[in-house]
């Protein structure tokens, strides 16, 4: 029995002994970040083209993890042209003052399975805020998909302010959706 | 005879609903972006659904309440362009809602029925296919012009120069 009991803690610890390196090339092409926005109760998918990310993430390290995303905020598919230009505004994200939103992790906790959730701070339009990220991670040979989501309040970044700043045609919250995908070297 | 008080009820909340929705269409569409922009997008939606949902009521009614025949000394050809007209009206009446929701879900924007009914996507999200669907509902709606345009004006011909009751017995109180 007790032999059986270290066989299979052997056997547990392997595939983690194959994977022991560490995921930190991002493939920009296989990763996306989108968010989901209601406008007058209608749920409206967009999405980022262009940012870039560090990352660091050894499951077997996960509280070391790191990661840092710089999303360029005139990329933004609203859904539709004339959205995409008003965006890029000064109510909106004001790209010419704040080109680019930050995000930064902070201490990562391992909920079991492959499942984790990442502290961090999120940066728009000059604002900070203190933000929470589930995240699973799934792993095949040495590529592995982090994928996630979570909800931000657009005013606590004065996203869309003056016209925009009531909530009952563009709601407040706004779900982040991502899905990275990085491979160890 | 005449018309039941539903018929009647029917065609003149049509009507105003129409005419609203046409108005609001030709106007919302060249505004700028703005909260009222979407508002009225979202409003004229919802008064497309009901539009729709009641032209299925009326058509079922009219199958199961037969209309006034149209007056013995109406011409053979002028029976057959009311039959016409009222035929393009209701196929009409039928296709521009249905080309407005495939075009919002090919847009991306799904109908959501005063907000709270989701309608389903009957397209995924295309550009191609929904700038297409655009100009389908665009032109739909010049030829519904058009058409109750001529409506409006055989309703007066009727009236004025063949004085028969043809205009009057779609009237309320007749």
């Amino acid at each position: 029995m007790k032999r059986f009991a270290i066989a299979l803690t052997l056997a547990a610890a392997l595939p983690f002994a194959a994977q022991a390196a560490e995921f930190n090339q991002v493939h920009a092409d296989k990763s996306s970040i989108a968010f989901v926005y209601k406008q007058m109760g209608v749920a409206v998918d967009g999405k980022f083209r262009k940012f870039s990310s560090q990352l660091s993430f050894d499951p077997a390290k996960p509280t070391a993890a790191k990661a840092t995303f710089d999303v360029e905020l005139a990329s933004v598919d609203t859904g539709a042209p004339e959205g995409d230009e008003e965006v890029a505004g000064k109510p909106w994200f004001n790209t010419k003052a704040f080109p680019t939103a930050q995000f930064v992790s902070g201490p990562v906790k391992a909920l079991g399975g492959n499942r984790y959730e990442v502290a961090g701070k999120l940066t728009i339009k000059g604002k900070t805020q203190d933000v929470v990220v589930p995240a699973t991670f799934t792993a095949q040979g040495n590529t592995g998909v982090f994928d996630g989501s979570f909800t931000i309040r657009r005013a606590d970044f004065s996203i869309g302010e003056g016209a925009w700043a009531k909530f009952d045609i563009v709601a407040n919250d706004v779900q982040i959706k991502f899905r990275i995908t990085a491979s160890s070297k | 005879m005449t018309y039941t008080k539903t018929a009647k009820s029917l065609h003149w909340l049509m009507a105003i609903l129409i005419f609203g929705l046409l108005a609001l269409g030709f106007y919302m569409q060249d505004l700028p972006l703005s909260p009222q922009k979407l508002q009225l997008y979202s409003w004229h939606k919802w008064a497309g659904v009901t539009a729709f949902l009641l032209v299925l009521f009326r058509l079922a009614w009219r199958a199961t309440h037969t209309p006034p025949a149209l007056p013995a000394s109406m011409p053979k050809l002028a029976q057959f362009a009311a039959h016409a007209g009222h035929l393009a009206l209701y196929a009409l009446m039928l296709a521009i809602p249905l080309s407005g929701w495939l075009m919002s879900s090919a847009k991306g924007f799904q109908t959501v029925y005063f907000g709270v009914l989701p309608i389903p996507d009957l397209l995924a999200k295309n550009k191609e296919l929904g700038d297409l669907l655009q100009t389908v509902h665009m032109s739909l709606n010049l030829l519904f012009a058009i058409v109750i345009a001529g409506h409006i004006g055989a309703a007066f011909k009727h009236h004025f120069i063949d004085k028969d009751d043809i205009l009057t017995r779609m009237l309320p109180k007749h």
